[in-house]
């Protein structure tokens, strides 16, 4: 079974779990967000400001912030860029991630 | 601070190459690049705790790479260069005969303002990838070719079991072999040009056996995989509810205009689309560089023999002078180190350049959109993705309303508007206002934290 994993070989320096809306994901040390949910199969953590319609990675390289997402309580994180680390806490973010700003 | 002799924007192929060379030439250098490695999109690699054995099963010529980085390595140790990862340069700003760089360096919430100036700057930036909208490609498993790419070069990782890769341009060859080494299964490469638009191109291929041996590697790999390859075809839908689940495909006639009852479906979970780059110019605008048009319908700097820009004390080397990949982009880098250093450029490196470039012309012109692809663009199509505007408000912007221009198509609709500052709708809103794109002008490159704007120092008059 050919795999990301078998064509380049090696193992992680560590692996660890991330919390994504209450479910633990596999995390392997130097994956982004992105990447740990992807891995899950994960392909949507945002809903947009006007449609509530489900998004996430696009670009993967930063450009289109399409894969906003909440990290530790920090809203609007790019997914693709931010490295995991053990123990974070990933919240899929509806709209602007910043509800408790209502007025 | 002492101004550096040279800071590099960019450490990818251009500047990795252009910044190892200045310092072997006796520069000091600083090179910044926003990702956490050097390697830039096209040498982006796991990040060492991922413990890949073989990094190079990803990659097309990592020798290069890796000879380059080793240098960079030797050259760190030795002072001559300060490499600066995860420092996003949002603006260059000349300062007291030299120039001042601002970078936001780390991560949220942690990210801090960083500085640097220097004597020269030489601006790497390569691209970003275009994107022409079609009815459902906002729904969640359509990402970007080379954004496909960028997750599995960075993260080892893929979007589907069977993604679909479609658009235009040489990349998605590659993509192709990518996943499909890398496990997925890719029905079909669905190429908008015809491969015969390079034959009028004879010369420059004649002049780049290298190019053809690529690409009669990237067939091989195709066929191996059992890779179909559709040419003068477009995805022009994604069907699905909460993710992709088929995509229509359709042939098109010379100007990229699908023709009607040659519409097909193949069922997927993935698909992975882009329709070339687009040179990342904002820092080099704003600093008042002049563009030209590119044969592939984008917009480039304009460079002389020895890639300075129309500013002087500001060089540029790479995709920002025109799409040309990766070899083209390291020549041009070391051309551009020579010219900062005072020194005469081996020969072979004028001449290696030249080649390359011709080829690159070739393929920017084979590879151009035909006006007709806005043909698949329904009215209820999403065109502008950060603010969710559809392609109806910004015809009717540029039709009843009259708007001639994207930027009067922002004002009216508030496509381009949103975070990603019109990177991924720029080229499809110009078309629809029929316009040719025009250059890229953000004042600031990244989102900033405002506490840093506050901290600046009060500017000069």
């Amino acid at each position: 079974m050919r795999s990301p994993r078998s064509l380049v070989g090696g193992s992680p320096a560590s692996c660890f779990t991330v919390d994504f809306d209450g479910r633990e994901l596999p995390a392997q040390e130097g994956q982004s967000v992105a990447a740990v949910l992807w891995g899950a199969g994960i392909l949507a953590w945002r809903t947009t400001r006007e449609g509530g319609a489900p998004r996430g990675a696009f670009c993967g390289i930063g450009s289109c912030y399409d894969c906003l997402v909440t990290v530790n309580g920090t809203p609007n994180q790019r997914a693709c860029l931010v490295p995991a680390r053990p123990g974070d806490s990933v919240t899929t973010q509806e709209g602007t991630g910043r509800a408790e700003l209502a007025v | 601070m002492d101004p550096v002799d040279l800071a590099v924007v960019g450490a990818g192929p251009a500047g990795l190459a252009a910044a190892v060379t200045a310092a072997g030439l006796g520069l000091r250098v600083t090179l910044l690049d926003a990702g956490d490695r050097p390697g830039g999109q096209f040498y982006r690699h796991p990040a060492p705790g991922l413990g890949a054995a073989r990094p190079e099963a990803l990659h097309h010529g990592w020798p290069q790479f890796a000879a380059r980085e080793a240098a960079l390595r030797a050259h760190e140790s030795a002072g001559r260069i300060a490499c600066l990862t995860g420092h996003h340069v949002w603006s260059v700003l000349p300062h007291e005969g030299a120039w001042t760089l601002h970078a936001v360096a780390g991560h949220a919430p942690e990210e801090r303002p960083a500085v640097v100036t220097a004597r020269a700057v030489l601006i790497a930036t390569g691209a970003y990838e275009r994107q022409l909208p079609f009815p459902g490609w906002t729904l969640p498993g359509v990402v970007g070719a080379g954004g496909a790419q960028a997750m599995l070069k960075g993260g080892l990782v893929l979007p589907g079991k069977r993604v679909v890769v479609a658009g235009s341009g040489p990349l998605l060859l590659a993509v192709a072999g990518s996943l499909a080494a890398a496990g997925a299964t890719v029905p079909a490469v669905v190429e908008a040009a015809a491969y015969t638009a390079y034959t009028g191109q004879v010369p420059a291929l004649l002049r780049n056996p290298g190019k053809i041996v690529e690409a009669a590697g990237y067939g091989g790999a195709l066929a191996r995989h059992r890779v179909r390859l559709l040419t003068r075809h477009a995805v022009t839908e994604a069907h699905g509810t909460d993710r992709v689940e088929a995509v229509t495909v359709a042939r098109l006639d010379r100007d990229w205009r699908p023709l009607p009852g040659t519409a097909r479906r193949i069922p997927c979970d993935a698909l992975a689309v882009g329709h070339g780059l687009v040179p990342q110019l904002e820092l080099a605008t704003g600093l008042g560089c002049e563009t030209r048009p590119s044969p592939d319908g984008t917009v480039a700097l304009v460079l002389d023999a020895e890639q300075r820009t129309s500013v002087p004390g500001i060089w540029s080397a790479g995709e920002t002078g025109g799409i040309g990949g990766a070899q083209l982009a390291m020549a041009e880098g070391e051309l551009a180190a020579h010219s900062v250093a005072g020194a005469l450029p081996p020969a072979r490196l004028v001449r290696r350049r030249a080649r390359l470039r011709a080829f690159a012309g070739a393929m920017a012109a084979a590879h151009r959109p035909g006006g007709g692809w806005t043909g698949w663009l329904r009215d209820d199509a999403v065109v502008c993705r950060c603010e969710e505007v559809p392609a109806g408000r910004i015809r009717e912007a540029a039709g009843e309303l009259g708007a001639r221009d994207a930027r009067t198509v922002k004002l009216l609709t508030r496509a381009g508007m949103g975070w990603c500052q019109g990177r991924m709708c720029g080229p499809a809103v110009a078309a629809l206002a029929g316009e040719e794109p025009a250059p890229d002008r953000r004042p600031l490159s990244c989102p900033v934290p405002l506490r840093h704007l506050a901290e600046l120092p009060p500017a000069e008059h």
